[in-house]
């Protein structure tokens, strides 16, 4: 009998065969926490007396959901993670280099390690083939500190896509499609394995979009098989030597299996204040007015996504009403699009570009909305109050969407910038 | 243990960041000043009410959401006894069992604002008092009821020096 993926990373680290429902006591690879969560994971620590990490060089400490900081409270966070970093020797990403999913996926995470994080879209390190799940602080902190933790292998539902996907469709637009029809709850507990033609020729950034929203469904983790789109992607960041391939097994069993034509999908909408409240643009008939975009975020910050979005917004003018707000999700996102003049485009284009980071989408800082105000953005959330504001409403859609919204003002089908008619 | 109190009603979808919100962000380091907004969002006067003992009652997909554990924390700080609902989101779940907090999972529908509720964690059993009914709850995983026994994750490590739920 094949394995799912997640049955066979588990198990490589169980040193044992494992079955989906079984509880087992693992070594993790890589910990990470951030700068709402790892405060917290440290206080639990020095509880006990254990403050120290196991493997330092694979424990990242992240400053990126306030960074910079915009509370004195918060920079008395940053100092506690600072200071137990210098003390453990742990990883510190600091202000600046940007969303930890980001820099797990570029500088950290190998296929076919366990990786838990305190953060709920750790997932998103499972479009390099690996194990990734989010957990609390005080799991995370006592992975850091002992190098294990406690997993329920997960039973897997397989996802296999196949077709193309028609201009201005995403994979943001697949990801929103598929939460739209099995639910925010759909897959509690549950793995995603993703597969067929699509997924083969969908490149690594669109693979960690749906690695990231796994958690949107419920779902412990979202995996992909590796092949040499991730061995590039690992060449790219001058990491060659930490590919593994790993092949799915056609043999696996499945809780659920659920077939997808990419080819039938169009930019897809999720609207206030649930991620699984997805419209298809087609069916939208009013007019929706949008007083902020914003594109970034470990869903969609990468290098590919600025890049659709300025396809859309080429030759064009702002909405005079509209704010645009654009973060690279990475220090390496941000250098490689201002050398490819992506920058200078937006800025051109009447957007504020931020430092790498979480942005906004936490509701801390850098675009709060105002009462009433809708908020078009590329994020992977939209609960009430996610923004900052309890009275704000916040959609989900591509970035190419986002972009035909800073244009129009308005809901827009990215579509009728991108084909000529 | 026999756990005693009065129902506040939620409904389905209770994110994290309606139980502890991003814009308090500042105050997790301060969990008994983030307590007194506990779930403000969903309710804003919940704080002020809510008794010790008392049950949270929700219903399906309570906690979905960010992995901040600082949301069952608070609730925990704020008196709740435990949290009953229909289903848990898995961070969610796994964060109130680290930090000491019942969730029992139940059909929460026949429970109503106000309800009496007894909970009894041995035997898997919940009355209504109020309505006089009895309601079963799906027993915890036998892992977490051993870190739950210990008083939660940290407790547990501080006792066993490792993970001992076999």
């Amino acid at each position: 009998m094949g394995k799912t993926l997640a049955e066979k990373i588990i198990g490589e680290h169980a040193k044992r065969e494992v079955k989906a429902g079984e509880i087992v006591i693992v070594p993790v690879d890589v910990c990470l926490t951030q700068d709402g969560t790892g405060p917290l994971a440290i206080r639990q620590l020095q509880k006990i007396d254990l403050e120290h990490a196991k493997n330092p060089q694979k424990t990242v400490l992240f400053l990126d959901h306030a960074a910079p900081s915009p509370r004195k409270e918060l920079s008395n966070d940053h100092m506690l993670i600072r200071e137990f970093a210098q003390k453990t020797g742990a990883c510190l990403s600091d202000v600046g280099k940007g969303v930890c999913h980001q820099i797990i996926a570029e500088s950290y995470l190998k296929p076919g390690d366990i990786l838990i994080g305190a953060d709920s879209h750790t997932c998103t390190g499972g479009g390099l083939g690996a194990f990734a799940t989010g957990m609390g602080s005080t799991d995370v902190g006592m992975g850091i500190a002992l190098g294990k933790t406690w997993l329920r292998v997960p039973e897997t539902f397989k996802i296999e896509v196949t077709g193309k996907f028609q201009k201005g469709v995403y994979p943001k637009d697949l990801i929103l499609y598929l939460i739209g029809l099995i639910g925010a709850d759909g897959a509690t507990y549950k793995a995603l394995e993703w597969c067929g033609d699509t997924i083969d020729r969908m490149s690594q950034s669109g693979r960690l979009c749906l690695a990231n929203m796994a958690v949107e469904a419920g779902a412990k983790a979202g995996l992909f098989a590796t092949d040499d789109t991730t061995r590039e992607y690992l060449e790219e960041h001058k990491r060659k030597k930490d590919f593994r391939k790993i092949d799915l097994d056609n043999d696996a069993e499945y809780e659920r299996e659920i077939k997808i034509d990419a080819s039938q999908l169009v930019p897809t909408i999720s609207f206030p204040h649930t991620v699984d409240n997805t419209k298809r643009i087609d069916d939208i008939n009013e007019s929706i007015k949008i007083d902020q975009v914003f594109v970034g975020t470990c869903t969609n910050g990468r290098l590919e996504d600025l890049k659709a979005a300025l396809k859309v917004i080429k030759g064009k003018k702002k909405h005079p009403r509209v704010r645009m707000i654009v973060v690279p999700a990475s220090k390496k996102v941000f250098l490689d699009s201002l050398e490819k003049g992506y920058i200078k485009e937006f800025i051109e284009f009447g957007a504020a570009i931020l430092a790498p980071g979480c942005g906004p989408c936490v509701g801390v800082h850098e675009g709060i909305l105002g009462d009433g105000e809708r908020c078009l953005a590329t994020m992977n959330r939209n609960f009430k109050g996610r923004m900052g504001n309890p009275e704000g409403f916040i959609y989900l859609a591509s970035p190419a969407t986002a972009a035909a919204a800073a244009i129009t003002g308005e809901i827009s089908d990215p579509r009728e910038f991108l084909i000529k008619k | 243990m026999i756990l005693k109190g009065k129902a506040w009603k939620f409904g389905d979808d209770i994110s994290t960041d309606l139980i502890a919100p991003g814009r308090l962000f500042h105050l997790r380091s301060n969990l008994p000043e983030l307590a007194k907004h506990v779930l403000e969002d969903a309710d804003p006067s919940f704080a002020q009410k809510v008794q010790k003992g008392d049950f949270v009652v929700g219903g399906k997909n309570f906690g979905l959401g960010s992995s901040r554990e600082h949301a069952p924390t608070i609730i925990k700080l704020a008196g709740v006894s435990a949290v009953l609902a229909k289903s848990f989101a898995r961070i969610f779940y796994r964060n109130s069992i680290n930090v000491g907090l019942p969730v029992l999972i139940c059909d929460t529908d026949k429970i109503d604002l106000g309800d009496q509720l007894e909970a009894d964690l041995e035997k898997g059993k919940i009355k209504d008092l109020t309505k006089n009914i009895i309601l079963d709850f799906t027993p915890l995983p036998g892992a977490m009821i051993k870190i739950l026994n210990d008083g939660g994750l940290v407790e547990h490590i501080k006792k066993h020096g490792d993970f001992k739920i076999d």
